[in-house]
């Protein structure tokens, strides 16, 4: 015979952890959220999938004007342009999965009002929606790669592992910023300011070794450094940081685990405050 | 045999004041924190983390406790307001519940809303798959289903149109048919009905009652006392967050309509407590005789009104009425919407108030006491709210039809009706 499901309802103690069997039972849900959003955006914007290859290249030729030719930044020996495209590709897949995801709960209100489901697919949805544009726009990369006399190495396989912290880092602060709009609802004008500060104190414009020896293990709190500076070891071939990259790989588990406890908490309230 | 459903002691509370109605802005929080130490020192007994606004607490439910056996059908009733919808919730998951505990065997399935998902820029197609996964339904369901959704809904050939284009009944009738899919064990279904055209409000209820009898535990909150009349072996009546009376559906609602005796031909709302959605508020409701007066008893056989006073406070927002007139045993004499009316209807309004009136044809009602239900929605008829019992009045008899007859007729109308005789 059957397993009838069996649920109790109760009021949830604070701090409790995620329901794994619910996330696998709902795990279409996630399917069909991320296609939904997905379908949207490239049926309502003109640009559509171009916007995915546009935003890097763009970013990539102001900042060579500018930065690259104007400033003169170093760039450890590797072309400007390629090197700062290198970094902008993770950046923008990172600050564009924060962004959506942080108003992603507000802006479902009339979802969770009504019906019930894992509410943390909402922000992941979004998450992985900026995922598969980080994916289209590697592919510019690796076209890239001929045009400076350079190629790929075995760093590459490098990628799994950066794409996973990548995607940990974003869901923990992701989800984090997502409750954070639902219980304070001005906190949305803050976000892109923090996201513009948080790409300065990431080297995405400027190499790590540009900042003074004995002021580097500022730059080492922000997991992004330890991360960009991994994908452009990966795409470009420069040698691996793992210490670096070690560094960045506990401080975006914690993150995540932070994140996702604060959304846990203010979740039960969603319905209720929003 | 285990119940389906077990309520023990649910209790929902809510903050109103600070939590409800105004945001908490992440400003205000730094700034407290700051204040804080002050706050306290100037006053040591307030209990308050801010001292900002006075943080009220209403009970939206007290202590509810219940059974639900496999395969009843339980009718929620009560006014407005008197906690059937947060009940739901809590059974639903969607909110949690204050105090109290529940228990439920076999799956369930929310039905809270139509169209719960619905993404204007994505066809039918797409969004029989989107809101039937947000529904609870597996790929795999849908698939199996899908031809029986169309067939259900009318809208084969507007599949691969965006939904966007969809006329407003079209979009409930998809809506609702992706919903009439759902096979849970148990299945919470919230005034759903209230909307659309007759013919579909027919379907619904045929629907309801092919799930009845299909063996499931449905707990249904309606306003329409004739379908839980129909549908419903047992009913529970609300009462601000509390159970006042279970049982024997029939008693239950006789206990409801009965419990109201006072007459009130006119509803008028403060400020405060207008009943609305995100586009319109409700100022009144008022039943007017031919002479434009305000009464609670009108004659039977002369013309009168019923005026609902609104404020409009979206622009371009549609104000939409149902209006459904009950008999005193609760049966629908009839309902009537307002898509017939030339002026507005159909166009968006701007902002400011309005007055919508629904004229009564005289000799149309027979004798009685009569009660008035408004459902107000926007557009696609969505967005819906319902006042049951808004007014309530008399008609009376005023002999006019009579001629020489002195007794009573039966009958829930008396229409005049032209009589013809012929010599042959």
């Amino acid at each position: 015979m059957k397993e009838e499901p069996y649920t109790v309802i109760e009021p949830r103690r604070n701090w409790s952890l995620i329901n794994i069997r619910e996330l696998i039972h709902y795990r279409e849900l996630l399917y069909f959220l991320t296609w939904r959003d997905i379908k949207v955006r490239y049926r309502q914007a003109v640009l559509g999938a171009a916007w995915a290859i546009l935003q890097p290249i763009l970013y990539m030729v102001v900042f060579s004007i500018f930065l690259g030719k104007l400033v003169k930044m170093p760039s450890e020996g590797i072309p400007y342009s390629i090197f700062v495209f290198a970094g902008l590709l993770p950046w923008l897949f990172f600050s564009n999965a924060v962004s959506s995801a942080g108003q992603s709960l507000v802006g479902s209100s009339h979802l969770i009002t009504k019906v019930y489901f894992p509410r943390i697919f909402i922000p992941t949805a979004k998450i992985v929606t900026t995922l598969l544009d980080f994916m289209v726009s590697t592919l510019v990369i690796f076209i890239m790669l001929p045009f400076y006399d350079m190629a790929l190495t075995w760093n590459i396989f490098l990628l799994l592992v950066l794409i996973f912290l990548t995607l940990l880092c974003a869901i923990g602060v992701g989800s984090f910023l997502s409750a954070l709009n639902v219980e304070y609802r001005d906190f949305q004008y803050v976000t892109p300011f923090m996201i513009q500060i948080w790409m300065f104190c990431s080297p995405v414009v400027y190499p790590v070794s540009i900042v003074p020896e004995r002021w580097r293990w500022v730059l080492t709190l922000n997991p992004m450094t330890g991360i960009i500076d991994g994908y452009r070891a990966a795409f470009l071939g420069k040698a691996i940081d793992w210490e670096g990259l070690g560094i960045s790989g506990v401080t975006v588990v914690l993150i995540f685990i932070i994140g996702l406890s604060y959304f846990m908490k203010v979740e039960e309230r969603f319905a209720d405050i929003i | 045999m285990s119940p389906a459903i077990k309520v023990k002691n649910l209790s929902k509370k809510y903050k109103i004041g600070k939590q409800r109605g105004r945001y908490k802005t992440f400003r205000e929080a730094i700034g407290d924190t700051f204040l804080f130490p002050i706050r306290k020192l100037s006053h040591p007994f307030k209990n308050s983390f801010s001292g900002t606004t006075e943080e009220k607490e209403i009970w939206a439910l007290r202590d509810v406790s219940f059974e639900v056996q496999p395969g009843e059908v339980i009718g929620i009733i009560g006014r407005n307001g008197v906690g059937k919808t947060t009940l739901l919730k809590i059974l639903s998951k969607i909110t949690q519940p204050t105090i109290g505990r529940v228990e439920i065997r076999g799956r369930v399935g929310s039905l809270l809303e139509v169209g719960t998902g619905f993404h204007p820029e994505l066809t039918g197609r797409e969004n029989i798959y989107l809101n039937g996964s947000i529904l609870g339904m597996r790929k795999a369901e849908i698939d199996r289903s899908f031809d029986e959704i169309v067939a259900f809904s009318e809208i084969e050939k507007f599949l691969d149109t965006p939904v966007k284009a969809y006329s407003s009944g079209m979009y409930v009738r998809l809506a609702f048919s992706i919903a009439a899919q759902l096979k849970p064990e148990i299945l919470l279904v919230d005034e759903v009905l209230a909307v659309g055209d007759a013919s579909f409000q027919k379907k619904c209820l045929n629907r309801m009652q092919d799930v009845g009898q299909e063996g499931r535990t449905v707990l249904f909150v309606s306003h329409n006392m004739p379908a839980i009349r129909s549908l419903c072996s047992r009913a529970i009546l609300l009462d601000q967050g509390v159970i006042q009376y279970q049982g024997e559906t029939r008693q239950v609602v006789q206990h409801y309509l009965g419990s109201d005796d006072r007459l009130l031909g006119q509803r008028v709302w403060t400020d405060k407590d207008r009943p609305g959605n995100h586009a319109f508020h409700l100022k009144s409701v008022k039943l007017r005789n031919a002479s434009g007066e305000e009464v609670s008893a009108i004659n039977i056989s002369e013309e009168a009104r019923i005026e609902i006073e609104y404020e409009l406070i979206q622009e371009g927002g549609r104000a939409q009425f149902s209006l459904m007139l009950y008999d005193a045993d609760g049966y629908c004499v009839f309902s009537s919407m307002s898509n017939t009316e030339p002026n507005f209807y159909g166009k968006p309004m701007g902002t400011g108030d309005y007055s919508s009136s629904c004229h009564l044809y005289g000799n149309l009602l027979n004798a009685g006491r009569f009660h008035v239900s408004l459902t107000g929605s926007s557009t696609y008829w969505t967005d819906s709210f319902t006042i049951d019992c808004v007014i309530s009045f008399d008609a009376i008899d005023d002999g006019v039809l009579k001629g020489d007859y002195y007794g009573v007729s039966g009958g829930v109308v008396k229409p005049k009706l032209s009589w013809e005789t012929v010599h042959k």
